[in-house]
């Protein structure tokens, strides 16, 4: 029961004890229809201006709108936050908040051992239960002991507050989610303003729906000020973040501002041509408002065209990207050893999903590595570059840009549905902070050759329109300079060999692999792409308990920094956490002759800390 | 908005000037050759300038095109000329781009890209070499081979129905469509400039002969002695007149044409052809699946429509005035953003 204190005027006041977290991890999950995106994100928005580090990942179902109530319509949204730097959306949630039985049900295995739930208790109904193919209801039978639960009638309570302000039966209950959201706020101590403010903009022609949503939100605080059923609140301390202004981003929003940022940076009209496909369409849905940057986005007739669109377009000397995930990948494969024939500048981003096939649409996966590096007919080589974290997603297609332009390459930037759709605070560069990545168009006649080379053996950009220059490019074999077709055998073998050498000169012009924690150590857990925060998150844990440990992540898969196979002799044991089943583990033994241990995960989830945690101390104890 | 090529006085190039310094190595007697000069003596008459061409091709015999023209070539892949040449135009409207492509590249491999580039409507100009056969892999049936047509993959003979490249194209709603044949250079040079110049989507349908591997298929249309009795020219404002007294003519009953004598009707009864209306280039480019029907020839639909790049540039243009041009730093500063001060 909650302390009392009895004020002044003889009423009975409940105090409720405030409880300081370094760190929380809450999931709000309910029906796909629920808005618990929404939620998710508006808690996120709030939590980012307290100046809490954090991090998010939304789960929806790869249906729409599935039925209403049953286990496959189950949409969540999972927000870790911090007064210290964080790396994942977290282990574990301490606090499910759950719209129905059925989000009950497929959240309740993830939640820590004594955790919260708060339940929409009218949503229990005989009809849900069954949905939810619940024998018996949950809140009775015991089932939830072990952990803490509040139910709350979020319907009953959302329709009283909203009753008679002229809203629809359906309106006021759609507003439940706000009515959730502000239970959370007043339970985890933030300002209701940012919200209330966001309702008011959002809203702005529809005020009978913002009154709506902002009363669902005040008396959803309000239930946790007057109610006696919580008996404390929690608090996280703003982290100590370096200063600058700061934004939320998704993965995918940063690789559409990177793909802005890299065409300022080479001075190039740019342009994507992509079909599209989950989860990577949120790209091109940014980039078609950026006309403003004279961007152009092509939505293709299929995933074929949105590459060769864009093959055109990097011929036409624009700045071109496509964007995919897994299955478009493998279409595109033809057209980019075109582009490696033709060498033409080209960034193809590949936002990796569960495979084979159609695989899981919705859930992240990191088993394009082999697709990327090798997925081509004959020999074609071409750099393979992955970001780590959202906000890094910026940075590395400004980097891919820049390797395509300076070595008249295609590049593959993997990225994946994990970072595609979570989120973390990004530290705002400013226009000093980018690279010039330009480079001269061809434009001499008296000394141009189609396939004469550079220092970085990188060809000429000669673009159509440019007197003089008049030349035949295409998908057959080029003789060496002049550039005409040749079926001359040793040509092809030079032009082979040529066209790797020009890709392994890339190593001269990327960063040393660097490394968090030791240079020698009994263990580094090397990872590459999504896993980083992951990885992070557990090599902090083991140095935190001495152990001799260090985290190599690979940005640069293809080709590797020079001196990763220096970095990685310098520790007793690898440790090389993948989800797929051992792709990189198998590069670095071909390259290397390095073995290392593999952590698999193929479960279209993304790892928890704690499970390469586990795996990393099970190898150190065996030492 | 004008997004043709800059107009020139004297375009300062001859015919001879576009060829290439590559040996050419179609077969001999192959109508490709045909097709090669027409277009080399057409481009000089079009008032452009050289290095404003450009020709893109995908994979199959025709596809080599490129290579012969001393202009920007790009020889793409396997059906995706078209999809390469939309991009090429989007990013770069002032260029005069030409797709060069054949029957399976075009209608089969490449047909999604084909239907949708019609719609779409780029200003490009794609000239369809129609040979009814895959040739470069040595004599399998393509989309256009006529049924029962024996082949290396077909020896008991070919068992489905062919596509009408002209029908398809009016299906697909490209803006102008039109056929000739490598042997009627002058019908072919005319039909090329006039792909040219249209705004819009051009597609050119080009009976080609494969002297190697399906020879004499349109012996019919071209040979001197059947070509005036099996073939009608389409002019627009002009009555449908053929044979080798210019003694028949094509009249309408209804929505069928009909073919008759001359020496029974008068001129005034011919159809009179408008090469802007749809409904009669759909009639027309149907009329030859009746035996006794002459194949048209010529424009069969020349609209107007706005060209997807002029409409993408058009839109770019309408934001950047209502929005102002983008500036990278507030772009990324839209939206939620706050400051962390030194502490």
């Amino acid at each position: 029961m909650p302390t009392t204190i009895e004020t002044a005027d003889g009423r009975k006041k409940k105090v409720v004890e405030i409880i300081e977290l370094h760190e929380a991890t809450i999931r709000f999950a309910g029906d796909s229809g629920d808005g618990m995106q929404l939620t998710g994100s508006q808690f996120t928005a709030t939590t980012a201006q307290a100046g809490n580090d954090l991090s998010t990942l939304p789960d929806y179902p790869a249906e729409i709108r599935a039925p209403s109530g049953t286990l496959y319509g189950v949409s969540g949204f999972q927000l870790h936050f911090s007064d210290r730097d964080i790396h994942t959306p977290g282990d574990r949630p301490d606090l499910l908040i759950a719209m129905n039985p059925a989000a009950l049900k497929v959240n309740l295995k993830d939640l820590r051992p004594g955790g919260y739930i708060i339940v929409n208790s009218d949503a229990f109904d005989a009809k849900n239960l069954r949905l939810a193919q619940y024998a018996t209801n949950p809140l009775e039978d015991g089932s939830l002991k072990g952990y803490q639960v509040f139910e709350v009638p979020i319907t009953k309570l959302t329709t009283a507050a909203l009753e008679g302000i002229g809203l629809s039966m359906k309106e006021i209950t759609r507003s439940k989610n706000f009515f959730a959201l502000g239970l959370c706020y007043w339970l985890y101590n933030r300002s209701l303003e940012p919200t209330l403010q966001w309702i008011a903009e959002k809203f702005a022609n529809k005020p009978l729906i913002a009154e709506g949503n902002r009363r669902a939100l005040m008396a959803g605080y309000n239930f946790g000020e007057m109610t006696e059923v919580f008996t404390c609140r929690f608090n996280v301390k703003p982290a100590k973040l370096p200063a600058g202004w700061y934004r939320n981003v998704t993965g995918n929003e940063a690789t559409a501002l990177g793909i802005i940022a890299a065409c300022e940076c080479a001075r190039l009209p740019g342009f994507l041509g992509s079909y599209p496909i989950t989860p990577a369409s949120e790209i091109l849905h940014e980039l078609s408002h950026y006309k403003r940057f004279n961007f152009r986005t092509f939505q293709a007739e299929d995933e074929i065209a949105g590459i060769c669109t864009a093959i055109g377009a990097a011929y036409g000397g624009s700045l071109a990207f496509t964007t995919t995930s897994g299955p478009g990948m493998a279409l595109k494969q033809e057209a980019i050893g075109l582009a490696i024939m033709t060498e033409l500048p080209l960034v193809i981003i590949n936002v990796q999903r569960g495979g084979p096939s159609t695989g899981l649409p919705t859930k992240p996966e990191q088993a394009d590595l082999f697709q990327a590096v090798f997925g081509r007919n004959g020999e074609a080589p071409l750099p393979v570059l992955a970001a780590a974290s959202p906000a890094n997603c910026f940075w590395m297609t400004i980097e891919a840009a820049r390797i395509a332009l300076r070595f008249m390459t295609p590049v593959i930037l993997l990225t994946d549905g994990y970072l595609a759709n979570g989120s973390e605070p990004w530290l705002l560069p400013d226009m000093e902070d980018l690279p010039d990545i330009s480079i001269p168009f061809a434009t001499d006649p008296s000394t141009f050759q189609p396939y004469a080379r550079n220092e970085d053996l990188s060809r000429p950009w000669a673009v159509p329109g440019t007197p003089g220059l008049e030349h035949r490019i295409g998908g057959l074999e080029k003789k060496h300079l002049a550039g005409t077709v040749s079926y001359d055998p040793l040509n092809h073998q030079f032009m082979c060999e040529m066209r790797r050498a020009k890709v392994i000169k890339v190593q001269d012009a990327i960063p040393d692999q660097t490394v968090f924690g030791p240079e020698t150590a009994d263990l580094a857990i090397v990872g590459w792409g999504g896993s980083y925060g992951a990885i992070r998150a557990a090599t902090e844990r083991l140095m935190e308990k001495g152990k001799s440990v260090a985290h190599v992540h690979i940005k640069y898969l293809h080709p590797f920094p020079k001196n990763l196979e220096s970095v990685l002799r310098g520790y007793k044991k690898l440790l090389v956490p993948e989800m797929n089943l051992g792709q990189l583990s198998f590069l670095l033994r071909a390259h290397f002759f390095i073995e290392s241990e593999k952590l698999s995960k193929v479960q279209g989830l993304p790892f928890r800390p704690s499970e390469i945690e586990e795996a990393a101390a099970k190898i150190l104890e065996s030492m | 908005m004008t997004t043709h090529p800059t107009e020139t006085e004297q375009p300062g190039f001859t015919a001879k000037d576009l060829a290439s310094d590559q040996d050419i190595r179609w077969c001999p007697g192959c109508g490709d050759y045909s097709i090669l000069a027409q277009i080399q003596r057409t481009l000089p008459t079009l008032g452009l300038k050289k290095e404003d061409f450009v020709f893109v091709s995908g994979i199959g015999c025709s596809s080599r095109f490129p290579y012969y023209m001393n202009t920007y070539g790009f020889h793409g892949i396997h059906g995706r000329a078209i999809a390469i040449a939309s991009g090429l135009k989007s990013a770069h409207p002032n260029l005069l781009v030409w797709v060069v492509t054949g029957d399976g590249d075009c209608l089969s491999i490449g047909g999604n890209h084909f239907i949708h580039a019609c719609r779409k409507n780029f200003d490009i100009n794609v000239l369809m070499f129609n040979n009814r056969i895959y040739a470069l892999t040595k004599g399998q049936y393509s989309p256009t081979s006529v049924y029962g047509q024996k082949t290396r993959s077909t020896p008991y003979g070919a068992i489905d129905h062919p596509f009408n490249p002209v029908l398809l194209a009016i299906g697909a709603e490209c803006t102008f469509v039109a056929r000739s044949m490598d042997r009627d250079p002058k019908h072919l040079q005319e039909t090329i400039a006039r792909a040219a110049n249209h705004h819009g989507m051009s597609f050119v349908e080009i009976f080609q002969n494969c002297n190697i591997f399906n020879d004499g298929a349109f012996d019919l249309y071209t040979d001197k002695e059947t070509k005036p009795d099996h073939t009608v020219f389409l002019e627009h404002g002009k009555p449908l007149v053929f044979g080798k007294e210019n003694n028949k003519g094509i009249r309408l009953d209804g929505f069928r044409p009909q073919v008759v004598d001359l020496s029974e009707h008068s001129v005034n009864d011919l159809l009179v052809f408008d090469e802007t209306s749809k409904e009669l280039a759909f009639i027309l480019a149907h009329m030859n699946d009746t035996p006794g029907f002459p194949m048209p020839f010529g424009v069969f639909l020349s609209i107007e429509r706005p060209t997807y790049e002029d409409e993408m540039a058009r839109q770019i243009q309408a934001v950047i005035e209502k929005e102002g041009k983008g500036d990278l730093m507030k772009l990324l500063r839209e939206g939620n953003t706050w400051e962390i001060k030194e502490n």
